[in-house]
């Protein structure tokens, strides 16, 4: 459902995507993994047209990714996306976050909206914080709100922009948990992480990123284990085994 | 002090009036200063390059003439293109242009203090740019831009005794009509010094309270 096509993406002299092919099916659950600066990050902010990119081509269900033609507006309420400082809207409850897009955006009648919201919240564990701040909750609380957030939209992909890079690590697993309910339920995923553990457990693929080209990629499994490029095992024994 | 108290008694009814039309005045250039100062503000931050030029020249043409000189413009020079304001018309409207560049720039710097990730979070979930300033940014604005937009309006408070220039008898020209007619110099510039005083003591404890409130975020 999201392809990319010999994608290139230069910042000034830097280029940080040399060439990025690659494509995300239904349901599938894809780990993008790799130093960082590697260019993670830029893949999914290209995918729903927060950046744009030089040239290739990047397909959403068939359409162009182009963040200058209207046709993105339609692209993001179907690609939702998680950032990794969650950037809820601080002014607004936790229920008034969820429900500000199908609102405001898909003009949901108010009534069924609050209650999609809430019932979303309630998915993500956090039934009784609707009304609370994102100030007075925890980062892994916030994160969830944001998961929240995005599955309000009913997107038919959602993009994880290193989701619990910025949290305590007590509060990783509450997020991970989340993000794999989700898996589970069938939903479409990209996910840039550092979290080795769940991309081994819940992702179907990893790509394997270093110096803005696709190294290696494959089964979860086999290039967690067996990475076959010095590139991947070396990143992959210093992830691992930091001392 | 008894002299001062009787010319404060004699005196008060007129100044009075004076009081009420530099309400009108403050009143209705802070609107339209607050109401151009958002549109310049918005076609700065639009990233549209014509309109970010637009705004920015004009910010810079209006900082760069004296309120005193855009107030004879608009009442004594407009005529001679055809249109003919009244002095109360063209002093709001005059004062009202001149603070439009300091409320554009008090709100610019309001809009750009928000961070980048909260505009992200609201085009993901496909925002477009007037309902992302709509509900993300000038929301979250307000908080930052209400001190600073308190003292515009003790400064347009004051400020508006420019209008006395052209004619306009507000508090500043009632005062001076009745020190020249009376020679009470020191009773009535004194009054009139204490009624600002007294207008200004409210507003000044809005910002401290503005203060209070953004610092408490």
């Amino acid at each position: 459902m999201i392809e990319l096509s010999n994608v290139h993406k230069s910042f000034g002299s830097n280029e940080v995507l040399k060439g990025i092919t690659a494509s995300i099916e239904k349901s599938e659950v894809v780990c993008i993994i790799g130093p960082s600066g590697s260019g993670k990050s830029t893949i999914l902010r290209c995918i729903n047209g927060l950046e744009s990119y030089d040239s290739g081509d990047i397909l959403v269900e068939g359409t162009k990714v182009d963040n200058k033609a209207p046709s993105i507006v339609a692209i993001r309420t179907q690609v939702s996306m998680v950032f990794q400082r969650f950037n809820l809207f601080p002014h607004r409850t936790a229920l008034e976050n969820v429900v500000e897009g199908p609102i405001y955006v898909k003009k949901e009648p108010p009534a069924e909206a609050l209650e999609r919201g809430r019932a979303l919240l309630a998915q993500v564990g956090l039934a009784e914080k609707a009304d609370a701040h994102p100030g007075q909750l925890s980062g892994g609380q916030q994160q969830r709100v944001a998961i929240a957030r995005a599955l309000a939209m009913q997107p038919k992909a959602i993009l994880f922009d290193e989701p619990t890079s910025a949290l305590d690590p007590e509060l990783v697993g509450e997020v991970l948990g989340v993000m794999r309910k989700l898996a589970d339920d069938g939903m479409t995923m990209v996910v840039v992480t550092h979290e080795m553990g769940f991309a081994r457990d819940v992702a179907d693929r990893v790509l394997f990123i270093d110096g803005g080209v696709i190294v290696e990629q494959g089964a979860a499994k086999s290039v967690l284990n067996a990475p076959q490029h010095a590139r991947t095992q070396d990143f992959l024994h210093r992830v691992l085994h930091p001392l | 002090m008894q002299n001062f108290l009787r010319d404060a008694v004699e005196f008060m009814p007129i100044l009075l009036q004076g009081v009420w039309l530099t309400v009108v005045v403050t009143i209705g250039s802070l609107l339209l200063s607050t109401v151009l100062g958002l549109l310049w503000a918005l076609m700065r931050v639009s990233g549209i390059r014509v309109l970010t030029g637009l705004s920015a020249g004009l910010i810079n043409v209006i900082r760069g003439i004296p309120i005193i000189v855009l107030l004879f413009y608009l009442y004594f020079v407009m005529p001679d293109f055809g249109v003919a304001l009244t002095a109360l018309q063209a002093s709001i409207i005059g004062l009202g242009i001149a603070y439009s560049a300091y409320q554009a720039e008090n709100f610019r710097a309001g809009i750009e203090a928000i961070d980048k990730g909260q505009i992200e979070a609201a085009q993901t979930i496909g925002m477009g740019w007037w309902l992302t300033m709509r509900r993300v940014v000038l929301p979250q604005a307000v908080r930052i831009v209400l001190p600073p937009y308190g003292n515009v309006m003790i400064m347009m408070l004051k400020d508006s005794s420019q209008a006395s220039t052209i004619t306009v008898a507000e508090l500043a020209l009632q005062g001076k009509l009745i020190a020249s007619s009376t020679f009470k110099n020191t009773s009535v510039f004194t009054l009139v010094a204490l009624m600002y005083l007294t207008m200004s003591i409210p507003l000044i404890l809005l910002v401290r309270h503005f203060e209070n409130k953004a610092k408490r975020k």
